[in-house]
């Protein structure tokens, strides 16, 4: 097995009397695009800035490695990272194509060839270098911005991008043709992506692995598909995706106080007389309708007073009245196989 | 009212007549206490010299000629040359105080309020302190006689040296704060982008910090320099008349020498010393300002 590119191994940071990362453990491997998802103020710029060498872990906080080696003393231009951030960062009195050439610079690279990287980066993330190279950043719009930020950085040919939110500040549009860019650049050039980000969409879409975080911890470890299907607390349950949540009791599966999640597009509403199906059927009544266009949700309480969501699919059912009314009984039906058994969160 | 309605709805339609009321008062002092006296004192810097600071009607350029006296020209250079030297010292002191505040977190302000409390005392008065320090029988010899580290009081002051230090202490906080309020601005995730990109610490200073913190250095040594050149209570106080600067020279020409015009020509020639120093700011900044800084 090949040495993972960033191991994290117990990793703890702490900013005065609050805990800013609590036993972070990761690794990521070589041309993975690994995301760091979360809510805000959840540690995720924390654990990455503790990753690009910014942040030191507590003493005795455990290891950061990189391609194997311990870094946690190494300073940032030691670990041979390239990173996008936040904000962009990029320097206000410099060009474009001084900005990109910042790092050729810093490493002495020959004059002739740093005109030809920065170039072939510019290229690399579709700007022209003839119209905008000579350009300063405040005559850039966000998108571009955001394409020299990411020039800046892929031009040193890093084996490890850090980014930090970076399509925070952009347009759903643009959003969404960066999240694609970005993603090829990932595959094409074969970098490890560590990708910071709040957005449960965009983490599902691009990532190969995610981490999910939750109050300096990291919640749940897994592919996509993973995270979804098998959400470990009904923390992640509920941040990736909408989720109901039912008492093992309530359920009919097990004790009472463990509680279970059932995602709504699995829950079925039947009339109050249908017959028994291979199913668990327990009787609701209807609280309220919301009609979604492809979507319709309703939401129903059962007898003890669970609230639950059903969604359910517009395939042409919904054209004519849509079948459910505020106040009408009902059966909520799943399957147990749909139930996952969620874990305490700790405290 | 109605007449107040009636100006009102009359200069409305006409930005430039309000804008002309508002800078009234302001340009009538400017007109009657700054320009008037200086173009009478221009008129007279090329007039004939009277006993007693009196003015004779006539032209002349005996002033101006006078000036190109090698004992002038000393004054001259060593008041440019004193306030370039203040200027620098103010600058390599001044930065790294402006540096430290500008990272203070929450004791910025209170940095801020000491760096401007000497203003609360008159530029005499400090000076006069200053003297106190310095002098044969000041604290320092003092202090350095009772401890015997000296037999004899050290020669501070007066020296060139004394009115350095008058005049850096004096001028400093001209300094700092338009360098703070610079470095202030400078977003710290810009020096990790270059941490990151791979420059060290003294890059880090040379590439961003210093380019980026130019306007205030600029002006910061342009509040200094300016002042500096036209002081003369330092050199009086401080220097003991062995290091006259041009304010002293145009001052003797008002009082006790009484050669008004010479006076005034004296002050012309540092007054176009002033412009200079303006102009190359001025260029200064278009220049940032074409970087799009
Ligand atoms: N330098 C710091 N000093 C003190 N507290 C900090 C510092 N950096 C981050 N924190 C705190 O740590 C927590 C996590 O912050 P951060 O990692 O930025 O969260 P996220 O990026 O997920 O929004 C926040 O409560 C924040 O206030
Ligand atoms: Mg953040």
């Amino acid at each position: 097995m090949s040495v993972p590119v960033v191991e994290f191994r117990n990793v703890n940071k702490t900013f005065g009397a609050h805990k800013a990362a609590r036993n972070i453990s990761f690794s990521i491997d070589n041309g993975e695009f690994f995301s760091i998802l979360g809510p805000s103020g959840c540690g995720k710029t924390t654990t990455l800035r503790l990753l690009a060498g910014f942040e030191e872990p507590d003493v005795d906080g455990g290891e950061v490695r990189i391609h194997g080696e311990v870094v946690n003393q190494r300073r940032p231009y030691e670990r041979k990272l390239a990173m996008v951030f936040q904000n962009y960062a990029l320097f206000p009195h410099l060009s474009v194509e001084k900005n990109v050439a910042f790092g050729l610079e810093r490493q002495k690279v020959p004059t002739g060839e740093i005109g030809d990287r920065v170039k072939a980066a510019l290229d690399m993330v579709r700007l022209d270098p003839t119209t905008f190279g000579s350009r300063a950043p405040a005559a850039l719009s966000g998108g571009q911005r955001q394409r020299v930020a990411l020039a800046r950085a892929l031009v040193l040919r890093p084996t490890l991008l850090l980014l930090d939110e970076p399509l925070g500040a952009l347009d759903l549009k643009l959003r969404k043709e960066m999240q694609f860019e970005l993603k090829s650049l990932n595959r094409r050039l074969g970098i490890t992506f560590v990708y910071v980000t709040h957005d449960q969409e965009e983490a599902l879409t691009m990532s190969d692995r995610i981490a999910v975080m939750d109050n300096a911890r990291v919640a749940q470890l897994g592919t996509p598909p993973e995270i979804y299907e098998q959400p470990r607390t009904a923390f992640v349950a509920r941040f990736i995706g909408e989720s109901n949540f039912l008492d093992g009791a309530t359920a009919g599966v097990g004790d009472k106080g463990v509680t279970y999640a059932l995602r709504p597009e699995r829950l079925d509403l039947l009339a109050p007389d249908s017959a028994a199906s291979g199913k668990t059927q327990l009787p609701a009544a209807v609280k309220a309708v919301v009609y979604r266009g492809e979507m319709l949700h309703v939401r129903v309480v059962l007898d003890d007073g669970t609230e639950l969501v059903a969604a359910s699919r517009n395939e042409g059912q919904l054209r004519s009245p849509v079948p459910w009314k505020e106040g009408a009984r009902c059966l909520a039906a799943f399957s147990t196989d749909d139930l996952r058994r969620l874990e305490a969160e700790p405290a | 009212m109605n007449l107040r309605l009636a100006w009102l709805r009359w200069s409305g339609r006409r930005p430039a007549v309000r804008a002309w009321a508002l800078m009234a008062p302001g340009a009538a002092w400017l007109l009657l206490f700054f320009l008037l006296p200086l173009l009478f004192m221009f008129g007279s810097s090329f007039m004939p010299s009277r006993l007693y600071g009196g003015v004779d009607i006539g032209f002349t350029v005996e002033h101006y000629k006078r000036f190109f006296d090698p004992l002038y020209l000393w004054i001259l250079w060593r008041t440019v040359l004193y306030s370039l030297a203040c200027t620098a010292l103010c600058l390599l002191a001044g930065f790294p105080v402006a540096y430290v505040i500008s990272r203070a977190g929450s004791w910025k302000n209170l940095l801020v309020f000491l760096v401007v409390l000497p203003f609360w005392t008159s530029f005499i008065v400090r000076t006069f302190a200053i003297m106190f320090l310095m002098r044969d029988t000041g604290v320092i010899n003092t202090v350095l006689l009772a401890i015997g580290l000296i037999d004899e009081p050290l020669a501070l002051m007066p020296s060139a040296m004394a009115v350095m230090v008058g005049l850096v202490s004096g001028f400093l906080p001209f300094m700092v704060l338009p360098i703070y309020s610079s470095l202030e601005k400078l977003d710290p995730s810009l020096l990790e982008a270059a941490e990151v990109l791979g420059a060290r610490p003294a890059e880090r200073f040379t590439k961003i910090i210093l380019p980026l913190s130019m306007p205030g250095i600029v002006a910061g040594s342009l509040l200094v320099f300016i002042p500096a050149l036209g002081s003369f209570v330092t050199a009086d106080l401080l220097g003991g008349g062995k290091s006259d600067m041009m304010g002293n020279l145009v001052q003797r020409q008002f009082t006790t020498a009484g050669n008004w015009p010479f006076g005034s020509a004296s002050s012309f020639v540092m007054m176009a010393m002033v412009l200079m120093a303006v102009f190359v700011y001025l260029q200064q900044r278009d220049r940032a300002q074409a970087m799009g800084a």
